[in-house]
C-alpha cells in the first residue's frame, strides 16, 4: 500500500507547528498504525531528518499512551480501538491520512504528536483514590458487592486515561475520564466514605485545568477505546450535585 | 548492554544481562508560558457542572410553560369568543383572592429569570469550550455520535432568542402586529398570520423547527445533567424527548399555518 500522510510537526511547546506531507510506500495491510509510523521514522532517520515524535508504550491497547487524531477521529474510525491496535487494512491504498495530536488547552503539545496529559494526573490527585490502608488483597467474599455494581465498576475502571474523550469532545471536556473514575470508586464499598468529597474535588479540578463543560454530545463514548458509557457522566453529575 | 559472567556453577553457566535503557520516562516540558491559569469555580453553581444544572432546571421550567402555552393556543380552533375569553381569563385568574394580573406577572418574572439564567450558562459554557480548544483540527472533525439536534443547540438557541423578541413584539405587545396593541388577541393572530404576511409565517415555522431540535436534545440532556439518567433508561428517555418535541412543535405550528392557509379566519 502507498499512503500520503499529512502529519502535524511541532518542534516544541513554543513552536507554532504546521502540517507536513509525507509519502509512505510499501505499507503492509498487516502493520499497525504505529508500525507504519515506525517505517516512516526509520526512513526519516536514515535521511538525517527529525523523526515524528509520538507517544506509545505497550502497543497492546491497555496503556493509553498512543493517542492521535487520525482523519479527524481520535484513535481513527475503528470503534473501541487504540491507535496501536488499529491496522492498516482499514485504510485504502493511495489514501491521504491526516494525523494530529489531541487538541485541548489543558493538553499542551510537547512535540509533534506528543501532548502533556499531566492535567489528568492532577484530576486523579484531587480525589481519584481511597484513603485506606489497603494491605494485601482481601478475601473476595469479605465485603459483599452486588454483581451489577461489580460489573459496572469494572467497566468504568477499564479507562486507560488516553484522553480520546477530550480530543473528540467539541467542548474539550474531560467529563468521561473523570466520570469513569468517580463511577469506579463510587460503586464500591471502599469508595463510599470519600464519595462526596471525591466528586466535588475532581469535578472542580476539571474546571481549574481549563477543560470545557459537557453538553452531552456523546462524542466521547463513541471514540473511547474502552467504551466507557455515558451514564458514568450522569452518575458524576448526581454525585457532584448531591455533595455538600 | 553489558554482560557479566557469574562463572561456572556446577555444569551450568549463569549469565546476567543488564540492559542500560536510560531513563524510563521522557522529560516533560514545563508548562507553556502564557498558558491561562484557571482558578477554582466560585461555589457549586459557578462550576461547569453547576452551570449545566442551572441550564437544565431553567430549561425544564420553560418546557412546562410551553406545554401550558400550546394548550392555550389550540383554543383558537374553538372560535374567537372562546379564545378571547381564555386570554382575558389569563389576566384575571386568581381573582378576587389576588389583584388582577398577579398570576400572569409571577409567570412573566419566573420566565424572564429562566431565560436570562439559561442564556448566562449557555454563553459562559460556550466561551469556556472555545478557550479549551485554542488550536482547531486541520481535518474536518467527523462526528462519531448520532444526533443532528445536538449540533444546532448554540446557533439554534440564538435563532430562538431572535424569534422570542419578534414574537413578544408581535403578539404580546402588538408593536409589529397589524391589529396593533389595542387589537383583540384573536384579531392579532388572524391578521398577523394573514396569507399576505407569509414571511412572518415562514419565520415562525423555521424558529419552531429549531425549537423542536433544541427540545429534542435539551429535554433528555437535562435528565443527564441532573444525574437522573440510567443505563437502560436512555432509550425511553430519548424517545420521549423526541415525541414531546414533535407534539409541541406540531401544536404550535398548527395555529399560524391554519391562519395562513385560511382554515382559521
Amino acid at each position: 500500500m502507498k499512503l500520503t500522510l499529512e502529519v502535524w510537526r511541532q518542534n516544541g511547546p513554543a513552536d507554532r507547528g504546521r502540517m507536513v506531507t509525507y509519502q509512505v510506500e510499501d505499507v503492509s495491510p498487516d502493520m499497525s498504525f504505529l508500525e507504519m509510523l515506525d517505517v516512516l521514522n526509520e526512513r526519516l532517520i536514515l535521511n538525517g531528518e527529525e523523526p515524528i515524535a509520538f507517544d506509545h508504550d505497550c502497543r497492546e491497547g491497555i496503556c493509553g499512551m498512543c493517542g492521535m487524531v487520525i482523519n479527524g477521529v481520535a484513535h481513527g474510525e475503528q470503534r473501541a480501538t487504540t491507535t496501536c491496535q488499529l491496522h492498516m487494512r482499514h485504510f485504502e491504498d493511495g489514501e491521504t491520512v491526516t494525523i494530529e495530536p489531541w487538541r485541548a488547552a489543558p493538553f499542551p503539545v510537547v512535540k509533534d504528536l506528543v501532548v502533556d496529559r499531566s492535567a489528568f494526573d492532577r484530576i486523579i490527585q484531587a480525589g481519584g483514590f481511597i484513603s485506606v490502608p489497603a494491605g494485601s488483597a482481601p478475601d473476595a467474599h469479605a465485603v459483599p458487592v452486588r454483581k451489577d455494581d461489580a460489573d459496572a465498576a469494572f467497566d468504568a475502571a477499564t479507562c486507560i486515561g488516553c484522553g480520546a474523550c477530550v480530543a473528540a469532545c467539541p467542548n474539550g471536556s474531560a467529563s468521561l475520564f473523570t466520570a469513569a473514575k468517580i463511577t469506579h470508586l463510587g460503586l464500591l464499598p471502599q469508595g463510599q466514605p470519600e464519595r462526596d468529597a471525591r466528586a466535588k474535588a475532581m469535578v472542580e479540578q476539571m474546571d481549574v485545568e481549563g477543560f470545557g463543560g459537557c453538553t452531552n454530545t456523546g462524542e466521547c463514548t463513541a471514540v473511547c477505546p474502552k467504551g466507557i458509557p455515558l451514564d458514568t457522566i450522569a452518575r458524576m453529575n448526581r454525585d457532584y450535585l448531591k455533595a455538600r | 548492554m553489558t554482560w557479566t559472567d557469574d562463572g561456572p556453577l556446577r555444569s551450568v553457566r549463569y549469565v546476567t544481562a543488564t540492559i542500560n535503557r536510560g531513563s524510563a520516562t521522557a522529560p516533560v516540558s514545563p508548562p507553556t508560558p502564557g498558558k491561562p491559569v484557571h482558578t477554582a469555580p466560585p461555589g457549586k453553581l459557578g462550576s461547569s457542572n453547576g452551570k449545566k444544572a442551572v441550564m437544565a432546571v431553567t430549561g425544564a421550567i420553560m418546557v412546562l410553560y410551553l406545554v401550558a402555552h400550546v394548550v392555550g393556543n389550540l383554543k383558537i380552533f374553538y372560535g374567537a369568543d372562546t379564545f378571547n375569553e381564555y386570554a382575558h381569563w389569563l389576566r384575571t385568574v386568581g381573582e378576587p383572592a389576588v389583584p388582577p394580573r398577579t398570576v400572569l406577572t409571577i409567570v412573566e418574572i419566573v420566565l424572564s429569570v429562566s431565560v436570562l439564567l439559561h442564556m448566562w450558562s449557555a454563553i459562559s459554557l460556550a466561551r469556556r469550550a472555545r478557550r479549551a480548544r485554542p488550536v482547531k483540527y486541520a481535518a474536518r472533525r467527523k462526528s462519531q455520535a448520532s444526533g443532528y439536534a445536538v449540533r444546532t443547540m448554540r446557533y439554534g438557541g440564538v435563532i430562538i432568542l431572535l424569534f422570542l423578541i419578534w414574537h413578544l413584539l408581535d403578539l404580546t405587545f402588538g408593536a409589529v402586529n397589524p391589529a396593533g396593541a389595542e387589537g383583540l388577541p384573536y384579531d392579532r393572530i388572524v391578521q398577523g398570520f394573514a396569507a399576505g404576511r407569509w414571511p412572518v409565517t415562514v419565520f415562525y415555522v423555521v424558529a419552531l423547527v429549531m425549537l423542536g431540535l433544541h427540545l429534542r436534545h435539551g429535554m433528555w440532556s437535562a435528565f443527564q445533567t441532573l444525574g437522573l439518567a440510567h443505563g437502560r433508561g436512555y432509550r425511553p428517555l430519548k424517545v420521549t424527548a423526541a415525541a414531546v418535541a414533535v407534539v409541541l412543535v406540531l401544536g404550535f405550528l398548527s395555529v399560524p399555518l391554519a391562519v395562513t392557509f385560511g382554515v382559521v379566519k
